[in-house]
């Protein structure tokens, strides 16, 4: 088993629309994890930061841009970028930073500014780029992969809109209580009906939208986190940041086809399911012994379909989990307590350090009315564009 | 005047009418099939890398699943702005012999209600948009007893 890392701090900036620049939103939401871990900024040893995209660079500056903002103090900077798996990826560098002993003290953060619209790839003429394809030859955008994926379901599973709908139905209830969420109404199932279709059968509100917002923690050994007098700590148990095995056959943004599996046979378990198995491995706890999940629900449909890759349920059972109650609050598995994308809307880089935010809050019984009763131990997965995995498990 | 026909990508798609294939290639070591094409090397990590040969892909499919784009997707793909948007289909199909699942956009007057997961579909010549010198030709599926 790999060691453990001590969450000692978290923060957020609120999500929204609020038209400023994504340093503003991550140097805040650094303040607040440093000041959750009763930290100054001149004693954090490293910093890691989530790039986006749309910050007028690409996001190799971003872990730099956040120090400047900080105040300059010459510590250890790396940046990453893997899409909507930056976020892990960031807190996956911290870790090995301190379990390695380089650094005690590690700042993660992600913010993000995002743009109005559909998500497009970079500007210019790319060929050879599949994310520049498929918009060229398809017209591709994320809510048609997310409508192909809710049609294949209800052909193969009987998953039906009104279950998308109360996906929404769900996480609009506990996006309502939670502070951070940029939705923050109770969302009807007859208001997701009467909502547009985006990509048949899709409605705009079973869409996740696109948001401001910035997430920051900070982790540190288990070591420091002892000398500074905090005895049970929220612990990081594991980061899954695994790649697909070939032949990956699940159709997945942004490609145009599959691998094909022709000459090999495909492994038993889906990308998105072997981003569970690498976490539980490492954790050495399996789906039974969680207490919530955070999972990223980029469409309604979508968050059913990581109910069955994270083992919650049988494949194919994800809406009957949901039917039984099990992902509500009170049920056996809560899934989404913070409100999910669908009450935060998604801030690419931040919401995988959110997510982490969320269990950390929960773990500490600090969720206020969105408290999970006794949470002991949570996952996040997500999935970044071009096979980057994303997971974390976290206990106390 | 008649205008270029041109292909959105050159090498994914040839011939005319019933000859009309999507192309892609196949390792000469482990048969594995890729498509879009792969020219570099193969990409079966427990292939030593064979001739990357360009074959013809299976002209028949069966749908695994559709939807549509009810909005006008962002640039690069060639909208006319001027033009009320009209939602197109898309349909991702699975090649049984090839064992892949290939996207595309529906034949056009092609709609959802008109598909279903499972239903066999054929790949057919269409165009992807038009200006005044050149018709940009690409590939559609439409289900098989449609005709044009
Ligand atoms: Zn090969």
């Amino acid at each position: 088993m790999t060691g453990e890392v001590a969450v000692l701090g978290a923060g957020m900036h609120p999500w929204g629309k609020w038209g400023r620049s994504f340093v503003e939103y991550g140097a805040a939401a650094a303040r607040a994890a440093l000041a959750d871990a009763g930290l100054e900024w001149r004693d954090v040893g490293s910093i890691v930061g989530a790039g986006t995209v749309r910050g007028g660079y690409p996001g190799y500056v971003a872990g730099a841009t956040f120090a400047k903002a900080l105040g300059w103090q010459g510590a250890r900077v790396a940046s990453v970028y893997a899409a909507c798996a930056s976020g892990a990826q960031a807190v996956d560098a911290a870790r090995a930073q301190i379990l390695s002993g380089l650094a005690d003290v590690v700042l993660v953060v992600g913010a993000d500014a995002a743009p109005k619209g559909f998500f497009r790839p970079a500007g210019g003429d790319r060929p050879d780029d599949p994310d520049w394809l498929r918009f060229r030859v398809l017209g591709a955008t994320n809510p048609t992969y997310f409508g192909l994926y809710a049609r294949r379901r209800m052909a193969v599973h009987g998953d039906t809109v009104e279950d998308f709908a109360q996906v929404k139905v769900k996480n609009s209830t506990m996006g309502a209580l939670n502070p951070y969420a940029r939705y923050r109404k109770r969302v009807t199932a007859e208001e997701v009906a009467a909502s547009a279709v985006v990509a048949e059968p899709l409605r705009l509100l079973d869409i996740c939208a696109t948001s401001d917002g910035g997430a920051a923690l900070v982790l540190s050994s288990m070591e420091f986190a002892r000398r500074r007098g905090v005895d049970r700590p929220v612990r990081i148990r594991a980061v899954s940041t695994v790649t697909p095995q070939y032949p990956n056959t699940v159709l997945d943004l942004p490609d145009i086809a599959t691998d094909s599996a022709v000459a090999v046979q495909p492994h038993p378990d889906t990308f998105r399911a072997s981003i569970a198995k690498a976490a539980y491995e490492e954790a050495d706890l399996g789906p039974e012994d969680l207490s919530l999940a955070e999972v990223y629900d980029l469409s309604t449909a979508l968050e059913l379909q990581w109910y069955e890759d994270l083992g919650l349920c049988a494949e194919g059972e994800g809406a009957k989990l949901l039917r039984e109650g099990a992902t509500s609050p009170g049920g056996r598995i809560p899934v989404n307590a913070s409100g999910g994308l669908a009450s935060f809307g998604e801030a690419v880089p931040a919401q995988a350090i959110a997510q982490v935010c969320e269990l950390t809050w929960q773990l500490r019984q600090q969720a206020g009315d969105r408290q999970v009763a006794g949470a002991r131990a949570g996952i996040t997965a997500n999935q970044g564009l071009f096979g980057h995995g994303s997971a974390v498990v976290a206990v106390r | 005047m008649s205008r270029t026909h041109t292909p959105v990508v050159e090498g994914w798609f040839a011939g005319q009418g019933d000859d009309f294939r999507l192309l892609g290639t196949r390792c000469a070591a482990c048969a594995s099939v890729f498509f879009p094409r792969e020219d570099g090397h193969c990409r079966n990590p427990r292939c030593p890398g064979g001739d990357l040969e360009e074959i013809p892909l299976s002209r028949r499919a069966r749908i695994w699943s559709y939807t549509d784009s009810r909005y006008r997707p962002p640039s690069p793909y060639v909208t006319n702005p001027e033009l009320p948007w009209e939602p197109y289909t898309l349909i991702a199909a699975e090649l049984e012999a090839e064992r892949i699942v290939v996207l595309g956009q529906a034949a056009p007057g092609i709609s959802v209600a008109d598909l279903a997961v499972g239903m066999e579909v054929e790949v057919v010549p269409g165009a992807l948009h038009e200006d005044t010198e050149t018709v940009w030709t690409t590939w559609h599926w439409r289900p098989t007893g449609v005709e044009a």
